[in-house]
């Protein structure tokens, strides 16, 4: 296949699969008997028009960023890591157990040690899977989606019988002591004298996925670790000739995947509810791999794809709200978006890429 | 009567038929590249016409082109005389065109008849058909020395007898025209007779056949006329009885090529490693070596000949550290005197003791393909104190290294940000030549040094080598091109069936006795 322009490859090609999406979501809305451009005006206007819907779409990104860089880490391992969801759950049983462990004074001691309880049980629970494969041959796919059931049951368990405080009625754990709360964006604003508006769960975790994503970028291009993962991900052969050993960079990688995973919990467990609920990670996990694909694995572009999701998210529940467009059909556009964006990425760049072979043959 | 350098209907001889295959102005591009320029060829009925190039000259191009893979951007297709459009492979078949490509097309758990007739049955049953093909194998094999069992397992067949269910599949389409991609390059020597037997047979009986090799030998040997391309064009057809193998050479690369190596008489020293009875068995339960007993030298390059799948890969893997998953290893050896651990060990290791590693399969592990030449440039040493800086690598350091030895070996072209797939096959052995070589080893594995390679990088890559035996490393080369266990080592271990035949030297031994000894027959087997 004609090779693009680094630029036409990372922008254009997901950009028209953008247009596409939308363009078919315009469509379907149509066939409703709704207005396209009532419904973008809403979503907009939603997640984007007011610093209330900003916060929300970043409380969302947050999330995302995580979940994105979690895929794309194994991914470049040549791993398909779609346990993410029970990573991310696990993740926020960790951050639970650091949280109702102490009476943390402050958020500042509470934040790091809450970091690495999510990061430790997404790890462990992406370790099993890991190890089946590097020692077993057990398919990682097929074992990641398993995990994902077990994670979802276990913590039902969890929250039903031993973690829920005697007396409640709901399957989720006590509220965490004060000192675990962690600043809100708007605070933070506050503090430097900004006003951001009205509170929303936008948090400090925001600011963790923004270094996640730097170091990730560190790691993967810049240290020996990162070669050797990258170098494996091409080429289990070539690895093996190298003296890169393939279980040490399969458990290794899927190791940091599952921690990334696993950091989501800070943001949606301790930064919003402030307690351990049923399905905390509400698709998360799965969202994560339409954004590694279309951020093409890279931080930078999950940073874009996790805001654009952030977006649909956010904007797609101010169309339920504000619109007779069912939420179903929030589903469907975002479900339009993962398809192009992700699945029908090379149908995009065939049709582009006589554009530029004719110019570079002539 | 010869065939001159055919550019449409002037060359064609007045009294003779037209041509078979007649290309007019065949021109074809890859974005930039300018894979066939203005290609005109004509090749007789009824004979074996060769075509040479170096690897990126055009020839599977223009190849696939007839065989209906590529769509040429110009220029006309003539069999026959009559101008025939081959849009796919289809229509190639219906043109009389049968391909034999360099890497089978079989079904390996189907019979010789079913994939025979696979996608060429009669119906929707398949008796009819089977019984058919049946009728026609037993006299094609009768006419053209083709002998198959039509009811054996293909992957039970040797790679000889696939070759033959290639031809068989073809003839069964009712080609007359036959292309066969580097043919013998999978091939025993006698395999390798056998083979041009069934050409000449071939040719006999009026059927045309075009041969793509790089083996100048086998194109004296066989051919009728010979064309050459270079650099996508076609610069010359000659009739083979008129020319010589250094002539072709010079025509292939465009310059003057020597095509032996030019060393001195070796001094072996010291050895530096040695083996001595080497046994594994694959995770199958296979034993794929049985007892390798071997000692290389300091400032000798030991050849070890052997068709492929006798042994060669795994030997080298394990003296590399890297033997296939589950394989269990026995045996004993030392490398400058200290023990080298034969089971259990790493490449990691292998390195750090003094072990360097040409591997056989450059694409899929000498290089990681889509990093670039500077990546590529310290695969396997990645981790060696002066590529890192602090809890980084020093790519700084890297490039610098690379920029200066793609310098000193010819890398083309220079670019250090270029992904390996990017280079000639011969670059690319360059880069892989380039990181072993300046590592300075005391042993160096040689895996198929030139495979895939054009003749100026062999060149290259031979003198190298050369110059790394006479600075006193030893070397240890596997090859499945005889020409070059011949030209290179300073003595021979001939390998067949995880076994060491026996060992000659270079000047009292024949192409024909290692022939034989890579076939089975010899001394290690008691006769």
């Amino acid at each position: 296949m004609t090779r693009l322009p680094r630029w036409a490859d990372l922008v254009l090609t997901p950009l028209i699969s953008l247009v596409l999406a939308f363009g078919l979501s315009a469509l379907v809305i149509l066939a409703i008997g709704e207005s396209p451009w009532l419904a973008l005006k809403t979503m907009v206007t939603g997640a984007l028009g007011s610093s209330y819907g900003w916060g929300y779409t970043l409380y969302y990104a947050t999330n995302f960023v995580f979940t994105g860089l979690a895929v794309a880490v194994a991914y470049h391992a040549g791993l398909f890591n779609i346990g993410g969801e029970g990573q991310a759950a696990m993740g926020g049983l960790g951050v639970a157990l650091v949280c109702l462990a102490l009476p943390w004074p402050h958020w500042a001691l509470a934040l790091p040690a809450a970091m690495l309880g999510g990061a430790a049980f997404g790890a462990l629970w992406a370790l099993i899977p890991a190890w089946l494969q590097a020692k077993r041959g057990s398919h990682i796919v097929i074992t990641t989606i398993m995990f994902n059931f077990i994670a979802a049951a276990a913590l039902n368990y969890l929250l039903a019988n031993v973690l829920r405080p005697t007396g409640s009625m709901d399957p989720a754990t006590a509220r965490f002591p004060e000192g675990t709360a962690l600043p809100r964006l708007t605070d933070m604003a506050a503090a430097l004298g900004l006003d951001w508006g009205k509170a929303t769960p936008a948090n400090v975790s925001f600011l963790v996925a923004l270094a996640a994503c730097g170091l990730v970028w560190l790691l993967i291009w810049r240290t020996r670790l990162g070669y050797e993962i990258r170098a494996f991900g091409k080429s289990e052969r070539a690895a093996r000739y190298a003296g890169i050993s393939p279980a040490r960079i399969t458990v290794v990688a899927m190791l940091i995947s599952g921690g990334l995973a696993g950091l989501m919990a800070i943001n949606n467990v301790m930064g919003e509810a402030g307690r351990l609920v049923l399905n905390s990670v509400e698709g998360a996990g799965f969202i994560g791999i339409a954004v590694a694909l279309m951020g093409r694995n890279h931080p930078l572009g999950i940073l874009l794809a996790a805001l654009l999701f952030g977006f649909l998210y956010q904007g797609g529940g101010e169309l339920a709200l504000f619109t007779q467009i069912p939420r179903e059909l929030i589903v469907v556009i975002q479900a339009l978006v993962i398809l192009f964006t992700g699945a029908l990425d090379n149908m995009v760049r065939m049709l582009i890429a006589p554009l530029f072979a004719r110019r570079g043959g002539a | 009567m010869g065939l001159t350098a055919a550019t449409g209907d002037a060359a064609r001889p007045a009294t003779a038929a037209p041509p078979a295959i007649e290309l007019r102005g065949i021109s074809k591009a890859f974005g930039p590249v300018q894979a066939n320029r203005d290609i005109a060829l004509a090749v007789r009925r009824g004979t074996i016409h060769g075509i040479v190039g170096e690897n990126g000259a055009g020839k599977s191009t223009l190849m696939s082109i007839l065989y209906g893979f590529y769509r040429p951007d110009a220029g006309q297709i003539l069999i026959d005389g009559r101008e025939v459009a081959i849009r796919d492979s289809q229509a190639a078949i219906r043109a009389g065109i049968g391909m034999v490509f360099q890497h089978f097309k079989l079904v390996p758990n189907f019979t010789v008849l079913e994939n025979v007739i696979l996608g060429a049955e009669d119906g929707a049953l398949l008796a009819p058909s089977l019984g058919r093909a049946r009728r026609e194998l037993r006299q094609l094999a009768a006419d053209y020395q083709l002998e198959v069992d039509p009811d054996a397992v293909v992957e039970d067949l040797s790679v000889g007898h696939q070759q033959r269910v290639e031809i068989l599949k073809a003839l069964y389409r009712r080609a007359d025209i036959l292309i066969l991609d580097e043919p013998t390059g999978v091939l025993t020597p006698p395999e390798a007779d056998h083979l041009f037997r069934i050409l000449r047979g071939l040719r006999d009986q009026g059927a045309t056949v075009i041969l793509i090799t790089h083996k100048l030998r086998e194109i004296m040997q066989i051919t009728d006329a010979v064309s050459v391309m270079r650099r996508g064009e076609m610069v010359a057809t000659v009739p083979t009885a008129d020319t010589t193998p250094e002539a072709l050479a010079e025509l292939m690369v465009g310059r003057k090529v020597l095509l032996r190596v030019d060393k001195a008489p070796a001094a072996p020293g010291a050895p530096v490693m040695e083996l001595a009875g080497l046994r594994m068995v694959d995770a199958d339960g296979v034993e794929r070596l049985r007892g390798i007993d071997l000692t290389v030298r300091a400032g000798e390059i030991l050849g070890i000949a052997g068709v492929s799948g006798n042994g060669q890969s795994q030997l080298l893997q394990i003296l590399g550290g890297y033997p296939e998953p589950g394989a269990q290893v026995t045996g004993r050896a030392t490398l400058k005197g200290a023990a080298l651990p034969l089971a259990g060990a790493d490449a990691r290791q292998r390195r750090r003791v003094g072990i360097g590693n040409i591997p056989e399969d450059r694409q899929a592990e000498g290089l990681v393909m889509d990093f670039a030449a500077w990546e590529n440039m310290v695969f396997g040493h990645h981790r060696d104190p002066e590529y890192q800086a602090g809890a980084m690598m020093d790519n700084d350091a890297i490039r610098q290294r690379t920029a200066r030895l793609m310098q000193r070996f010819d890398v083309r072209p220079p670019l250090s940000d270029l992904a390996a797939r990017n280079f000639s096959g011969g670059n690319q052995q360059k880069i892989v030549c380039a990181r072993e070589i300046e590592e300075g080893p005391a042993l160096l594995l040689v895996g198929q040094p030139t495979r895939g390679v054009d003749i100026g990088a062999i060149e290259f890559i031979h003198r190298r080598l050369v110059e790394m035996r006479d600075a006193g490393a030893a070397i240890l080369l596997v090859s499945v091109e005889l020409d070059e266990i011949l030209a290179l080592s300073d003595r021979i271990a001939v390998m067949f069936d995880g076994r060491i035949m026996g060992e000659r030297l270079p000047g009292a031994t024949t192409a024909g006795e290692l022939g034989l000894m890579m076939a089975g027959v010899g001394e290690g087997r008691a006769r």
